[in-house]
């Protein structure tokens, strides 16, 4: 949301308040600073994780790993980067979805004149693009959890289980409320359209879908790709 | 009691303009109700830990005394320090913030008043829940840092740790959703004028604790996430037979603890920076200082966690680094120190009740903070560590640092809450048993310590030269005890009987006492604007901030820039803003006129139940839980989906609701 807009949304919606300090709605300085707190949250989780790394006693490991009697047939390593790198393709693409679904809500007024401003102007499109594309990154962590357990990995098998399923599990419940709050502003759009005054809830619901995918390529980078 | 010479025409203690009765205050958003809802609820929860106190004291007076088993002596310690540290000085500090950040800073509310009430709630029922362990016999037994391994299923298999671990999750909560609400109220809710170089210092503490809260307590969330884990899933987090690290839990506990330590003395060095100008007639010495000490020391707070671990062998370096780190907090900490005796250095100085405790923080905090650099020393701490050295030192940091400055913002600031005034009379009393109780509790500890005395245990043999020193700590609870029910005596008659306090009874300087006391419900008819640190002064005695430098006469910006450039500039020549030119500017005093919000016009929000429910739900959903160690799978289930579902169900209802009716 540009600075005028900022302004003037506060203006229309103050009924008798005075202005705020900065300008700024309050809910978005506040999903700020619980921006903040959630990066302590993640910290604790990803530390935990690097910590715990190549401490289990026993298998499976999350990468392939030589065990000195039977180094010749090295164990076989768990994570599928392949498929994941896929998901995370998904979560990032979402990213974009709501950055067009952001300007989409933010332009309801300007007239729509061509196809291209048409489908840029839908924000019921992008909504519902970044909530699927975030249900299928669920669907392909759900997938790979399931195939972890069939694999004989689960949260108490090892330490990896515990802080990997931990660490995961605790960013998938972020990625469904993300996909909970989408649904509840595609509601809305749908009972009474989404317009510029609506801008700052489906900034502050952007704001954190960002988090959560900035958060998943340190998940992902770390947990993954580095052995 | 006396009474003031001429009663205001509208009676001062009926400024409160606003609903009563009970459903008005389950339903309040008014931020000064729901602190004064913390207040009274924060209080009782601090004589429940006294008499936790009282009857360790009471075990520990003889040796070999058997008041109390082992058990018992556990519950009583552990809940102690949980009731003190999250029940008791945690929310008599959000009383404060509660109360004074709006008016401190020229304000109607809070930037959320319904999030402020969820917070509230989810306090009283966090407290409740944890303290509903008694009556199943199975209250918290492992110590208010809960030591992992220990506190696994393994070593605790009873629910006495359930309860610990659940009950900090839900206070965990409450403490978070306050913290993003007043973060939010202070950037953004600040009166025209009030750049944040001229915030009052109470307010600065509260603002940096704000941050404190948001960055400490995931941590402890995520180290509580793996402990239930453990205990409920059978996760490995801390089970060392699986390869776990025993000092994880250390590691987390402390990088939450250690700042939460901060979190427990920030507000009351606040409540104290507000006290000593008052009283001292001067505004404060440093104040950028002062704000940049606030900064500092909770930067720094974050970087000395392992203090808290010399003993558990990390090497000498990590050693060295986290001794040095935390011998660098002693700086701005003595800054704080020397700042509050500079202030007070040439003033005119009255002794009143707030102003003895204020000036007893600083005596008796310095005394806690020396003994705190002494064990900064890992050779030295290796002597100290689980003695009572170390009881005495951070009680003379908690009991003589925060409960001191917290007694005296309650008799600085109750004329404001209540329009009344507390009795000086008994207060002196109040406080002279207190300071006197406090010496003679906790000064021994330092000798029973050093001479041996571990913490922790239940009773001990006689002739290894303890008896001494623990009769008097014992004799010294018992006077503390006696200086807190006049107290409370002071505290119930004189919301009745006191004298009638009128807006400004201590001629303070800053914008909460421009307004009646107590308050009306929308606290400023017309928001002020704000002319100096100490704006009131301006008004009333502008020779007093000739100091300040932002208060140049004619200097009546009311900018709302983000730390003016010209904030903390000295030059010679300043003489204050005259009164005249700072009524010009739109600085004002308001007497009580008995009108409503709705008759003046004042949008004011709408008394809502949902965040009450919303807590409810989320503290069954948590007590669900409970049940799996019971092995009612089902009923476990069944409870946590119920709670979950009348939390979520809430939380739609309350934000789908506009804040108040649109005009």
């Amino acid at each position: 949301m540009t600075h005028a807009a900022a302004a003037l949304s506060t203006h229309d919606d103050t009924h008798g308040h005075p202005p705020t300090s900065t300008g700024l709605d309050h809910k978005k300085i506040a999903i700020w600073a619980f921006i903040g707190s959630e990066c302590m949250l993640f910290a604790s989780l990803i530390s935990t994780y690097l910590i715990y790394k190549g401490r289990s006693v026993v298998g499976p490991y999350p990468h392939e790993t030589c065990l000195p009697p039977t180094c010749s047939t090295p164990l076989k390593a768990i994570l599928n980067i392949p498929v994941t790198s896929a998901s995370t393709f998904v979560l990032l693409m979402s990213s974009l979805a709501m950055v067009l679904a952001l300007a989409a809500v933010e332009n309801k007024d300007q007239p729509k004149d061509t196809f291209g401003e048409r489908i840029l102007g839908s924000s019921k499109l992008w909504l519902w693009a970044t909530a699927i594309l975030g249900a299928t990154f669920l669907s392909f962590q759900a997938f790979e959890f399931t195939s972890f357990v069939h694999e004989g990995l689960t949260i108490r098998t090892n330490l990896f289980g515990s802080s990997f399923f931990t660490l995961t599990g605790f960013h998938g419940a972020h990625v469904t409320a993300g996909v909970l709050w989408l649904l509840t502003l595609l509601a809305i759009d749908y009972r009474r359209g989404l317009g510029p005054k609506d801008a700052v809830n489906v900034d502050i619901a952007a704001l954190y879908w960002h988090f959560v995918d900035v958060v998943w390529i340190a998940i992902f980078t770390l947990v993954y790709l580095i052995k | 009691m006396a009474t003031t010479a001429a009663a205001p025409a509208y009676p001062s203690t009926d400024s409160y303009v606003g609903e009563s009765g009970l459903w008005s205050w389950l339903t309040t958003v008014d931020h000064k109700r729901i602190g004064t809802l913390y207040l009274f609820t924060a209080l009782f929860f601090f004589l429940l830990g006294g008499l936790e106190a009282g009857m360790i004291r009471w075990q520990l007076a003889v040796p070999n005394n058997h008041v109390l088993s082992a058990e018992a002596y556990n519950q009583m310690f552990t809940m102690h320090g949980t009731t003190m540290v999250f029940l008791a000085i945690m929310p008599l500090s959000a009383a404060f913030f509660n109360y004074l950040i709006p008016l401190q800073i020229g304000a109607r509310d809070v930037a959320f008043p319904r999030l402020n009430a969820f917070s509230y709630w989810v306090f009283l029922f966090g407290g409740i829940f944890m303290n509903s362990s008694w009556f199943i016999g199975a209250a918290p037994n492992g110590g208010w840092f809960g030591y992992a391994p220990l506190t696994t299923l393994q070593f605790s298999p009873g629910l006495n740790i359930d309860f610990w671990m659940l009950g900090l999750q839900i206070l965990g909560v409450s403490s978070l959703a306050a913290a993003f609400n007043f973060i939010t109220t202070i950037i953004n809710m600040r009166a025209p004028g009030m750049n944040l170089m001229r915030m009052p210092m109470f307010t600065w503490n509260a603002f940096v604790v704000q941050f404190l809260l948001i960055l400490a307590f995931p941590v402890i969330t995520i180290a509580l996430v793996f402990l239930q884990f453990d205990r409920f899933f059978g996760t490995n987090f801390y089970t060392t037979a699986a390869g776990a690290d025993p000092l994880l839990w250390q590691h987390l506990f402390w990088i939450f603890g250690h700042p939460e330590v901060y979190i427990l003395i920030l507000p009351a060095f606040g409540l104290t920076s507000e006290i000593i100008p008052t009283f001292s007639r001067k505004p404060i010495f440093g104040y950028p200082v002062m704000a940049y000490a606030t900064m500092l020391i909770a930067f720094l707070g974050f970087g000395v966690w392992a203090h808290h671990m010399f003993a558990v062998g990390m090497g000498p370096i990590a050693d060295t680094v986290f001794g040095v780190t935390t011998m660098l907090i002693a700086i701005p900490t003595g800054v704080k120190i020397f700042n509050w005796i500079f202030t007070m250095w040439g003033g005119s100085i009255q002794f009143t009740t707030a102003m003895k405790f204020a000036i007893a923080l600083v005596a008796l905090f310095t005394i806690g903070g020396i003994s705190g650099v002494m064990h900064a020393s890992p050779p030295a701490d290796l002597q100290q560590t689980d003695t009572y050295f170390i009881v005495a030192h951070f009680h003379y940091v908690l009991f003589g640092g925060s409960m001191m400055g917290i007694f005296g913002g309650i008799y600085y600031y109750y004329p404001k809450m209540t329009g009344r005034m507390l009795s000086e009379k008994l207060g002196s009393w109040h406080f002279w048993l207190m300071f006197i109780g406090m010496n003679l509790t906790f000064f021994p500890m330092h000798f029973s310590g050093l001479y041996g005395m571990p913490r922790r245990i239940y009773t001990y043999d006689a002739g290894q030269g303890w008896e001494g020193f623990n009769l008097a700590s014992s004799i010294g609870t018992a006077v503390l005890f006696i200086g807190l029910l006049i107290f409370v005596y002071n505290f119930l008659i004189a919301g009745r009987r006191g004298a009638i306090a009128g807006n400004d009874p201590w001629r303070a300087g800053t914008l909460e006492w421009s307004i009646p006391s107590p308050p009306p419900e929308y606290n400023f008819a017309t928001i002020p604007r704000v002319t100096s640190r100490l704006p009131l002064w301006d008004l009333k005695a502008p020779a007093l901030n000739a100091e300040i430098p932002h208060s140049e006469r004619g200097d009546t910006r009311v900018d709302v820039d983000v730390g003016s450039k010209h904030a903390g500039h000295s030059h010679a020549g300043f003489v204050g803003n005259l009164p005249k030119q700072a009524t010009e500017a739109g600085m004002h005093i308001e007497e009580a006129t008995g009108k409503s919000a709705k008759e003046l016009g004042i949008p004011m929000p709408n008394l809502t139940i949902k965040p009450l429910i919303c807590a409810a739900g989320m503290t069954i959903m948590f007590s669900g839980l409970l049940f799996i160690h019971k092995d009612k799978m089902s009923l476990a289930i069944a409870t946590i989906l119920t709670g979950a579902l009348i939390m979520i169900l809430s939380l739609y209802a309350w934000v789908l609701t506009p804040l108040e009716d649109h005009h």
